[in-house]
């Protein structure tokens, strides 16, 4: 039997564990945090059915509990190095590829390493950690799970401004890849927020809204009709505080081809998803890593969950932007791979 | 003393003196009002002096270029001190020889003509022969280095060289052929008579034991000399070498306080002529270091607006730059090449696409204006929050109240589009800025941006001083206005080009990081600090491109691995905070951060 270690307990790695758990492979799963899915927990409701994060999560750490999936947190993992670099194929008894795991020998290797969000404080002309009242997107969704909205002196806000496309698609950032779920993302909150303060005015800056999976177009459309959420077409070039401790944008409308000016309590910056330090680090020990520090797989169509590395295989968002369902759905793939290319219970064949 | 061989010469020297006598007047007179007033009130004024000592210290001895690479500037020196010597000792001997006149030729000439002289030399002539003969070989080393940089000018502490133009070469070749020829035909005459010093006679005596000797061989050798020095000074006034003398005047013109205008002048042309060619322009170009873009420094533009290969050239090497100013601080010549680049610019743009582009400058009228010390942040600035934010609490530190300008509607300085060579509509960006603070009433004008504080103490004419925040905070910390606490931190400092080249603005930013944090010092700083990439001064290139040019100086900031980078400039600060993760601050923003509260 192969040993398996996986990198990163997020949505894709405990999919992968679960479903190679289920086939009686175990597998050791690394987690730098304290707990395992971070990235959701922190989460209020999930797009597009606004189901609870914290139930979906509960439901994801379930799988979890099985005895042959060893959970360890508070591991990180800064070493991941392949034999074929440090030649240590004398130590590999079973004569297939091993793979250093800080100082622990595997045969297969799975990378869920996963993104880590755009800091906004890159944007400075955004106002980010100088003006109270800008925020980013996840920390709106914490104000939204925790039911209390408010402006940087603590009362209701009358406007909020959501602002897309922070850190992604933008060239002086140097990130020109869509992120891909700040769109519906924005389009959520946007909704939460008016069902939380009805008489609160909501606007949305966008470059063009990507409504791309199923029941987007359809929020999207809710959002305009019932919720009476503005979308404007235009980027924010700048913001400014007021004495108030308010947030003054300076805008284009581009439908309209007019510049503007809009003062409001909060300004929530969408940020777009970057390659974890984690994915970066390990993708470029093992020289996987491609475009923008995520890691490169073998084949966008055919290989896509498996890396030009033999025995590394890689699921979910360190290989781009993906959604928590992509990222699930990826991390099942990986997990069919791995028993099927990894030839788990064969011996290695060239 | 005539021989018909010197008519070459004769003939090169006359059509040198006409052809300079004609350009040089003719750009005099297309000097502009300001150049001409200038020279009228400036040319018998002690400025001569000091214009003398730097005529001999450049053209000369070359001390610029010896500062950049010590053996470059010994070649550059053999070359000029040693030809100037030898024309001068010539002259010197010729007196000596012939106390009675000699036609002017001879003491280029003098052994030829020397060993007819019927009367019994002057005692001095044996060391001046042997004298001739050392500077003779002077010139010789430098000319071994001139052949030795065509191959492996990295010896020479050049990695790119000039590539030159077909009039340039053939000059260049007769150049070289003046100092063998003279030799050979000097070494002909004296295997015949015996005549000169060291150099001379040995060669002298190699031929005769090669049995050359003989008049008529002697007489071809010199005609070749004369040949040589006669294509050279013809072929001067149309190549790079007539940089020799137009450095001379241009050096005067410059003591007297003229500079480049916005529009072409015949200063400009000195300027364009005054150019070497030597190349040093092109090493530490970002543009060529990081885009390996070889073919738009200065000694390209100079070369493509002399040749008026405008259209095709001029133009799109004008755009094709960062203004940072890093050629024209290494520039031997000293020639000022932002000013020449803006006007081929302004050549090509007509004026802003939209005639009613300026007409909301006359919607703004009103404004309130308090406290003496007026505050222009400036556009960039407000991209960068952090940074009015930080000088807002310093003023508040120092009790200092202050008007800040840009609540009001301010525009902005007009630098970017002077860059651009919309000078018009720079200037009616200034009018209105500048009408605001002659209004308010302001004792004092503070600028965060480099890029408008170079603007406001360059073109503005403003009756009161001009700060940038990094002199103000080195004020205000002299004379203990405001106090901060100095934490271990390890910094580097980037000096912006605007700031540093732009207005010599290098040691008030480092105090002021140096009151607060530990400031190391990088490989390349001060007058060779790197671009961020990012300067407006160049919209010809792309994301990426920008990219590479802040990696290169984002790498030689993060070399001594510090823990943090100050910069002086928004620009530079955005440009740097974007590639990268490390901490970027602005000097304000550390200060603030430091302060002590009273």
């Amino acid at each position: 039997m192969k040993k398996i270690a996986i990198l990163g307990a997020g949505p894709a790695g405990i999919e992968a564990a679960a479903v190679l758990a289920a086939n009686n492979c175990p597998v050791t799963l690394f987690e730098k945090e304290a707990q395992p899915l971070c990235n959701i927990t922190d989460k209020a409701f999930l797009f597009p059915n606004f189901a609870d994060a914290a139930e979906v999560a509960a439901a994801m750490r379930a799988k979890l509990d099985n005895p042959i999936i060893t959970l360890r947190c508070n591991t990180e993992v800064a070493q991941l190095t392949p034999s074929y670099i440090t030649g240590f194929q004398a130590e590999n008894l079973t004569g297939t590829p091993v793979w250093k795991v800080n100082d622990e020998l595997y045969d297969i290797v799975l990378l869920a390493t996963g993104y880590t969000p755009f800091d906004a404080r890159r944007k400075e002309e955004l106002g980010y950690g100088i003006y109270p009242g800008v925020h980013t997107s996840l920390e709106m969704e914490k104000m939204i799970r925790e039911g209390k909205i408010v402006n940087s002196l603590g009362e209701s806000p009358k406007r909020i401004v959501f602002l897309q496309c922070v850190g992604s698609r933008d060239e002086k950032s140097g990130n020109h890849y869509c992120s891909k779920l700040c769109c519906v993302t924005a389009v959520k909150q946007a909704i939460e927020a008016k069902k939380q303060l009805p008489n609160c005015e909501v606007f949305v800056y966008y470059m063009d809204l990507r409504m791309w999976g199923q029941g987007f177009e359809e929020m999207y459309r809710t959002a305009q009709q019932e919720y009476g959420v503005n979308f404007i077409r235009g980027r924010i070039s700048e913001a400014g505080g007021t004495f108030d401790g308010r947030v003054q944008i300076k805008a284009e409308d581009t439908l309209l081809g007019r510049p503007l000016k809009m003062t409001s309590d909060l300004l929530v910056l969408m940020v777009g998803m970057e390659a974890s330090k984690g994915t970066r680090e390990l993708a470029t020990q093992c020289r996987i890593c491609g475009e923008y520090g995520f890691a490169q797989t073998k084949d966008p169509h055919l290989h896509d969950c498996q890396s030009e590395a033999h025995g590394l295989f890689v699921a979910g968002a360190c290989k781009r932007p993906m959604t928590l369902t992509d990222s699930i759905n990826d991390g099942r793939s990986a997990a069919y791979e791995i028993l099927t290319v990894g030839s788990i219970n064969s011996t290695y064949e060239q | 003393m005539f021989s018909l061989f010197v008519i070459p010469f004769c003939l090169g020297v006359l059509a040198l003196l006409a052809i300079s006598v004609i350009k040089y007047y003719n750009w005099i007179k297309g000097f502009d009002r300001m150049q001409q007033t200038l020279v009228r009130k400036n040319i018998l004024s002690w400025k001569f002096l000091p214009a003398i000592w730097e005529m001999f210290r450049e053209c000369l001895l070359h001390w610029r270029i010896t500062k950049h690479n010590v053996v470059l500037g010994y070649m550059h020196r053999s070359l000029a001190f040693g030809w100037f010597l030898l024309i001068v000792v010539g002259a010197v001997q010729a007196v000596l020889a012939y106390p009675n006149g000699h036609p002017l030729y001879v003491g280029i000439f003098f052994n030829f003509f020397e060993p007819h002289h019927p009367v019994a030399p002057n005692a001095a002539l044996p060391f001046m022969a042997n004298l001739m003969d050392a500077l003779l070989l002077y010139v010789f080393t430098g000319l071994t280095l001139a052949m030795v940089k065509m191959f492996w000018s990295k010896l020479l502490g050049m990695k790119r060289t000039t590539r030159h133009n077909m009039t340039d070469r053939v000059a260049k070749f007769a150049l070289w052929c003046i100092f063998p020829l003279r030799l050979l035909a000097e070494g002909a005459t004296s295997a015949l008579y015996h005549n000169g010093g060291f150099l001379v006679v040995a060669v002298g005596n190699v031929m005769n034991g090669l049995g050359l000797a003989g008049t008529v061989f002697e007489y071809h050798l010199w005609v070749l000399y004369s040949l040589a020095l006669g294509i050279f000074f013809s072929l001067m006034p149309f190549t790079r070498y007539m940089h020799i003398f137009t450095e001379v005047l241009l050096i005067y013109f410059r003591k007297m306080g003229l500079r480049d205008n916005d529009k072409k002048s015949g200063y400009t042309m000195f300027e364009l002529s005054a150019c070497s060619r030597c190349g040093i322009c092109i090493d530490g170009c970002p543009i060529n270091r990081e885009l390996g873009v070889t073919d738009i420094q200065g000694v390209y533009l100079l070369q493509a607006i002399r040749n008026k290969d405008l259209r095709n050239r001029a133009e799109s090497i004008a755009n094709m730059c960062m203004v940072c100013g890093r050629c024209s601080a290494e520039c031997p010549v000293g020639i000022d090449l932002e000013p020449i680049r803006r006007q081929v610019r302004a050549e090509r743009v007509k004026a802003i696409d939209n005639p009613d582009g300026l007409q909301y400058l006359k919607s703004l009228h009103h404004f309130n204006a308090v406290g003496r010390v007026a505050y222009f942040a400036g556009c960039m600035s407000h991209l960068t929050p952090g940074i009015p934010e930080a000088m807002e609490q310093i003023f508040r530190a120092a009790g200092q109240s202050y008007w800040y300008m840009d609540e009001e509607g301010t525009v902005c300085c007009g630098r970017p589009l002077q860059q651009q060579g919309l000078v018009r509509e720079a200037q009616a960006l200034r009018d209105r800025n500048k009408s605001m603070i002659k209004k308010s009433k302001a004792t004092m004008l503070m600028t965060s941006c480099p890029i408008c504080y170079q603007s406001f103490s360059k073109d503005y004419k403003l009756d009161i001083p001009v700060m940038h925040h990094s002199q103000y905070i080195d004020m205000l910390l002299k004379t203990g206005k405001i106090k901060v606490e100095h934490s271990d931190m390890r910094v580097t400092y980037h000096d912006p080009c605007e700031l540093g080249r732009g207005c010599g603005v290098y040691d008030e930013p480092r105090r002021v990081v140096a009151a607060a944090a530990t400031l190391i010092p990088t490989h390349e700083e001060r007058e060779k600090s790197l671009c961020c990439g990012y300067n407006l001064g160049n919209i010809s290139i792309d994301g990426s491109q920008q990219q590479l040019i802040r990696d290169a100086a984002l790498r030689n900031l993060m070399e001594p691995n510090p823990d943090m980078i100050a910069t002086a400039c928004p620009m530079c600060k955005k440009a740097m905070t974007r590639g990268n993760n490390a901490q970027v601050n602005d000097i304000a923003e550390i200060i603030a951060k430091q302060l002590i509260e009273n």
